[in-house]
This record gives C-alpha cells, sequence and structure tokens, in this order.
C-alpha cells in the first residue's frame, strides 16, 4: 500500500507518495493557481504517475497547507506546521529548529528531542522576508527568482536593504539601480535582509541547532549563504527540502492508515453546543 | 432526540445569556429616554468603575467602551470606524475609540437605540493613555466637565497605603463634584446599601467562575463568561444583578446534572488573555470549540474586577473599598501580576495551555503579551499561543491565519498528550 500528501502552498502546491518503508517513490510540483482543487489533483495525478501507480493504489491521502480542506480526495487534514517539522525530522533527525520559508508565510518551529512541536512562529498580516520579498526583487530586476541567489553570490560589496516592506522594497532597488550599484551587491543586499528578519522570527522560538532550512526559498542558494551567515552556522538542506511539507503528510497518512497515534484534525464543520 | 418547536428538554438553559440580553436592553432603553426622565447621565470606563458611586446619587450610567463592543458584535462597528479614520483618526488607534468617534459624528444613534449626552465624564482609568485623551476628546465634543480619577498602577503584591489614600482623597473630590452636579447631597447609608447588593453579586460571580475548575467544565469561562461579566461590569449594586448570578447558577447546575458542557466533549482546556474579536466572535469561538476547547479561566472578564482574588465592596467602608476596588482591576495591573495570576489559573483550573488574543490596536493592554509568551513556554513549560486580530475593528481578523496557528498549536498539544500516553 502507497500513502500521499499534498501540500496546497499559496504559490506553489507540492505532492509526494511513500511506499510502506517510508520511501519517497513519486513526487511533483507546480504553481497552485486560481483553481486550488484542480492544481491538488494535478499534482497528485503526476506524482502517481512519477511512481508509476493509480489512484487506488494509495490507501490514506493527507492534505495540508492553506488549501488543505481543498484537497477533495484527502482523507485528513494536518496543518503545514505540524507536516514540515514531520517532514524535515524524517530527513534529519537532529533536527532542533525550522525554518520554512514559503510564498506567503515564514515560520519558525522548535522541536523537542522527542520529535514534538514544543513552539512555533508566524509572521503576521506582513509578507515581508517571505517568497514575496524575494519575488518582488528578481521582478523589478528582470530576473527570474531561480537566477537571483547565485547572482546575489557573486557581490563584492553588498549593500544594506533598510527596507522591510515588500511593497516598498521595489522602489529603494529602484534607487540603487538608478545610482548605478551592481546588481549582485543589491541582490546579496535583499537576500541579508530576509536572512536578519527571518532570525528574528526564529529567535522567538529560540535557535538550537541542527537548523533544516524548509519551503520554496531553501531552493535559493543565496538564501541558504546568507543564513548561514547570519547564524554563523551550517544549516541543513535537502534536495527535498520544498517537498518536506507534503512528505511530512504523507508520513502522517501512513501513520494514520496503520492506527498509530497521530493528532486527528476536526472535520471543517461541526455541530456546536447541545441545547446552544 | 427532536423536540417540538419552541420546547427546550432542559428549563434553564440560556438563561443566563438571555436575562443578561434583556437588561442590557432595558438599560439602554432608560438611557434613551435618560432626557425625559431628567436623569442625569455619567460615562465611566469598565476597568475599576465606580458605578455604586453615581448610582447613589441617582445617576445613569453609561460605558462607551460598551457601546462599541455592542456595534462590534451587532457588526455595526466597521463603518463607524472608517467615519472616524475620515476625520483624520490613525488606523493604529484603538478600535473602540474611533467606533465610539463614529457614534458620535452620527449624533449617537447607535444600534441599541439612542444614545444619551453625558453630564459628566469620569476617566476612571488611566492606565491607558489612549483612553484618557477619548475622554478629553468627548469633554470637547459634548463641552461638559470631565473628571480625571489618576489611579496609580498597581506593581506589587500590596498597594502602598499613600496610594489608597490619594485614591480615596480623589473620590472625596468627586462626591463634592457629583453634590453639585445632581444638586443631591450625599447619602452615605444609600452608598453602603448599594455596596451590600455588589458585594452577594460579586460573591455569586465567583461561584460561577469557580464552576470551571470542575473536569469536564459545565461553562466557558471565557467565551460564555464575557455575556455572564456584564452583570458583574455594569448592573452591580442591584438586586437584579444578583438575581442573574442565581440565574446563571441554575444555569450550570443544570448542566451538572444533565452532563452537558459548552462542547460535545471537552479535549483541551485553556486559559485565555485577551478580549475576543467582537465582530467575528462566533467565528473565533468556532476556531476552538472544533478542537473540543474550552476556556476553564480567562483575564477578559476580570477587568471589571479581581473579585476571584478575594476583592470585595464593603458596606461598612465605602469610599476607602470603592477606592480599593479601582486599583485591583486586571488592566491596572503590572505585568509580573498579571503573569502570575495567568500561572495560578493554568494551575487550579487545570488547563493544558494558554491562548492569548493579541489587540492589534491596543498597544496598552497588548505590550508585553509576547512577554507571557516567551515566559510561559520556556520557564514554565506551559504551552502557549499567542493570535493576534482586533476587539473592534474587522479588519484585522483574518481567519485563515488564525485557522493555520490555532489548528497547528492543539495538532501538537494533542500530539503532545498522545505520546505521553503511548510512553506510559
Amino acid at each position: 500500500m502507497y500513502y500521499a500528501g499534498v501540500d496546497v502552498g499559496s504559490t506553489t502546491t507540492k505532492a509526494a507518495i511513500l511506499d510502506d518503508g517510508k520511501t519517497l517513490v513519486g513526487k511533483s510540483l507546480g504553481p497552485t493557481g486560481a483553481n486550488v482543487v484542480r492544481a491538488a489533483r494535478n499534482f497528485f495525478a503526476e506524482a502517481l504517475k512519477e511512481a508509476g501507480l493509480e489512484e487506488h493504489d494509495v490507501g490514506y491521502v493527507v492534505g495540508t497547507g492553506y488549501g488543505r480542506y481543498k484537497v477533495p480526495f484527502g482523507n485528513a487534514q494536518v496543518t503545514e506546521i505540524s507536516c514540515h517539522a514531520r517532514g524535515a525530522i524524517s530527513v534529519f533527525p537532529g533536527t532542533r529548529t525550522i525554518l520554512d520559508i514559503g510564498g506567503q508565510d515564514t515560520k519558525a518551529i522548535r522541536i523537542s528531542a522527542e520529535g514534538e512541536i514544543v513552539d512555533f512562529s508566524m509572521n503576521d498580516k506582513c509578507a515581508a522576508g517571505t517568497g514575496r520579498f524575494l519575488d518582488a526583487a528578481a521582478n523589478v530586476m528582470g530576473l527570474t527568482i531561480d537566477e537571483i541567489g547565485p547572482v546575489s553570490l557573486t557581490s563584492k560589496a553588498p549593500l544594506r536593504i533598510t527596507n522591510v516592506c515588500t511593497v516598498f522594497v521595489e522602489q529603494e532597488i529602484m534607487s540603487h539601480l538608478s545610482k548605478g550599484r551592481k546588481t549582485e551587491d543589491i541582490l546579496r543586499g535583499v537576500h541579508s535582509a530576509i536572512a536578519a528578519r527571518s532570525l528574528a522570527l526564529m529567535r522567538r522560538v529560540g535557535v538550537d541547532p541542527e537548523i533544516t532550512f524548509t519551503g520554496g526559498v531553501s531552493r535559493n542558494p543565496g538564501m541558504v549563504t546568507a543564513l548561514e551567515e547570519r547564524l554563523g552556522q551550517k544549516i541543513n538542506v535537502s534536495p527535498l527540502s520544498q517537498y518536506l511539507g507534503c512528505i511530512g503528510a504523507a508520513i502522517f497518512a501512513l501513520e494514520r492508515a496503520q492506527g498509530a497515534p497521530s493528532p486527528r484534525a476536526p472535520p471543517g464543520e461541526l455541530p456546536m453546543l447541545r441545547g446552544h | 432526540m427532536i423536540q417540538p418547536p419552541g420546547e427546550s428538554p432542559f428549563k434553564y438553559q440560556d438563561a443566563g445569556k438571555n436575562l443578561q440580553r434583556k437588561m442590557m436592553g432595558q438599560e439602554y432603553d432608560a438611557l434613551a429616554h435618560a432626557k425625559e426622565t431628567k436623569t442625569p447621565v455619567a460615562y465611566l470606563f469598565i476597568s475599576g468603575n465606580i458605578q455604586e458611586l453615581f448610582r447613589a446619587f441617582g445617576f445613569l450610567v453609561l460605558y462607551p467602551e460598551i457601546n462599541a463592543l455592542q456595534c462590534g458584535i451587532k457588526k455595526a462597528a466597521g463603518p463607524l470606524i472608517l467615519k472616524a479614520e475620515d476625520k483624520g483618526y490613525s488606523s493604529d488607534v484603538c478600535g473602540y475609540v474611533k467606533n465610539d468617534i463614529g457614534l458620535v459624528i452620527q449624533n449617537n444613534k447607535s444600534p441599541m437605540g439612542n444614545l444619551p449626552r453625558p453630564d459628566l465624564l469620569v476617566c476612571n482609568f488611566s492606565g491607558c493613555n489612549t483612553y484618557i485623551k477619548w475622554f478629553e476628546a468627548l469633554s470637547e465634543f459634548y463641552d461638559v466637565p470631565l473628571v480625571m480619577l489618576d489611579v496609580p498602577y498597581v506593581r506589587d503584591a500590596a498597594v502602598p497605603k499613600e496610594d489608597l489614600d490619594y485614591t480615596v482623597s480623589q473620590l472625596h473630590d468627586l462626591v463634592a463634584t457629583c453634590e453639585k452636579i445632581t444638586g443631591k447631597a450625599f447619602d452615605k447609608a444609600e452608598l453602603s446599601r448599594i455596596l451590600e447588593l455588589s458585594r452577594k453579586a460579586e460573591d455569586r460571580w465567583c461561584e460561577v467562575l469557580e464552576e470551571a475548575a470542575n473536569v469536564p467544565s459545565p461553562i466557558d469561562a471565557y467565551f460564555e463568561a464575557v455575556f455572564f461579566m456584564a452583570g458583574i461590569n455594569i448592573f452591580r449594586g442591584t438586586k437584579e444583578c444578583v438575581d442573574y448570578y442565581d440565574a446563571v447558577l441554575r444555569e450550570i447546575a443544570e448542566r451538572k446534572e444533565r452532563g452537558i458542557g459548552p462542547v460535545e466533549k471537552e479535549r483541551f482546556r485553556v486559559v485565555m488573555e485577551g478580549p475576543p474579536p467582537w465582530p467575528h466572535f462566533r467565528a473565533f469561538w468556532e476556531l476552538f470549540k472544533r478542537w473540543g476547547v474550552v476556556a476553564t479561566a480567562a483575564t477578559y472578564p476580570k477587568v471589571g474586577g479581581l473579585f476571584d482574588t478575594g476583592l470585595r465592596h464593603d458596606p461598612s467602608r465605602p469610599i476607602e473599598s470603592l477606592a480599593e476596588y479601582s486599583l485591583q482591576c486586571y488592566t491596572n495591573w503590572s505585568l509580573d501580576k498579571r503573569a502570575k495570576l495567568i500561572e495560578d489559573y493554568v494551575k487550579h483550573f487545570k488547563a493544558d495551555a494558554v491562548v492569548i488574543h493579541s489587540v492589534k490596536s491596543c498597544r496598552s493592554f497588548s505590550v508585553g503579551q509576547g512577554d507571557f509568551r516567551d515566559k510561559f513556554v520556556r520557564e514554565k513549560n506551559i504551552p502557549t499561543l499567542l493570535v493576534e486580530s482586533d476587539l473592534a475593528d474587522p479588519r484585522y481578523f483574518q481567519e485563515a491565519q488564525l485557522r493555520n496557528r490555532i489548528d497547528a498549536f492543539f495538532e501538537a498539544l494533542e500530539h503532545r498528550k498522545l505520546t505521553a500516553k503511548g510512553g506510559a
């Protein structure tokens, strides 16, 4: 039997399929877009295809991410906070702190030695320091999101970006460009600004090694370097980092199907107080 | 069980809520007719309000905070807040203040009826500087006398004698002001009679709160207590208030007999800190109910008096007792005292966690809540969730974000419980 996790994020939808031995047999990702249900179906289908499986081969599906209640074939829903924690531990068992930077969310999660979530903290009401911030920077520079990290690493004289607002950072970058500053120096400053903001969020929960970096932004080598510089230590990054949420969801799926104790999210709506 | 329409299987359920609604309706009705009945009106704040003194002089008391709360829960706050912002009030100014300024702009025509102009404004709570500005603004709008009671902040276990004396001396001055406005002489015996009724209501209110120590709890000491607190906040010193709590206690007794409670099955017990988001009260409660969460204690219903710490009005020392009361409201306590109270609640009410709802537009009360969270999580090993929206401004309520945090928190808590059981 196989188990699946589908992580419907604000920007990207990810799907993973595990076998009985928790081996990753199929995965897929792509933009969520406006049709959340379709995105969930599409990338689940692609992951099945990669694994050479049919839908009926999958015994249990857990949905996670903001669109977790929009995974119509999901047997249960678990938040991405729990799923990222579970996914990160499965790849790096020594993880104590997780930094997840996604499209619109940044979260810091502290894990106990027993693998339980002790504390977590997320950005509130502001997308500064998330993937959106990098998108805005890439956009104004006329580069792709995959290019900005490597370009930033060629900088010899990083600039200081003082603006933490995703909207206003474009103005600041424009002003640096108009002064003839180098693209790589500006970008290094942008990465450093996000690293500083992420560190502030991590400090709220406590920064204990090992630190594992997950989410879409963890694919950016410029971000990894900027964080390691700020932290003064190495951080764990896996080629699967962006998939750790859906891998965690698939592990929950496996555990539930096998009847192991696992947090059970309530259904979307419940009848309320008797007599009320 | 299918019931014929209009028949409830319970005799006393919802009595607390229905009676509260009725009393509030009557109060607003009396306020709407204050001019015709030639009744003087005083405006007060809830925190440490000395309503008994005004009752003794025959004033009707109006609480702008309660008006804002009512507008919030009746989903009328948004447009009122925008009216105030149009006048130049910043988006960061307290949502309650802007709600009230919006009412002033529309000539006090509120969803609760027409509200009377004040004859006297008493800023009885000085713990919040925005509140001082609020009543200063009202004083300009209405051109009526404003009395500023300077109530010293409570930092230590005991209130220093000079702080108490200072408050008492201001109350004596206030008595003279009331005599002047009403043309009536101060009747100490009448005040004592009123305070005796307050004391009786306070005893019963504490009995209500103590019921939440039961496992499972027959009441939600936050989401229901915010309705039950109306008596203690607004109707102290009346027989109706005493009777009100008798009715609530009957309702709770019936719940215990019949084995019912605020949720189907109690799964988590929490202590709540901070006021609820009134414009989204239901939606906010549902986010917790779906996890079987029951608040077994909360700090917000103690803003009108920390009676559960043993505080009582004393008819034998009326003015001193009013001074003591106005000092000992939750908002007038230091952060250390507040943190200690929450910890005590966690122990006494057998809570699994603390949930803090922080108010975006209130810096004076919300500041320090991040430190509470750090202290509880790191030093006390009490799982603590901090979420933020607003008590009055509907724009700050992001249901998807709140749901995500609340779900993640209770998932982790459940996981802890499961693994603890599995390991035992």
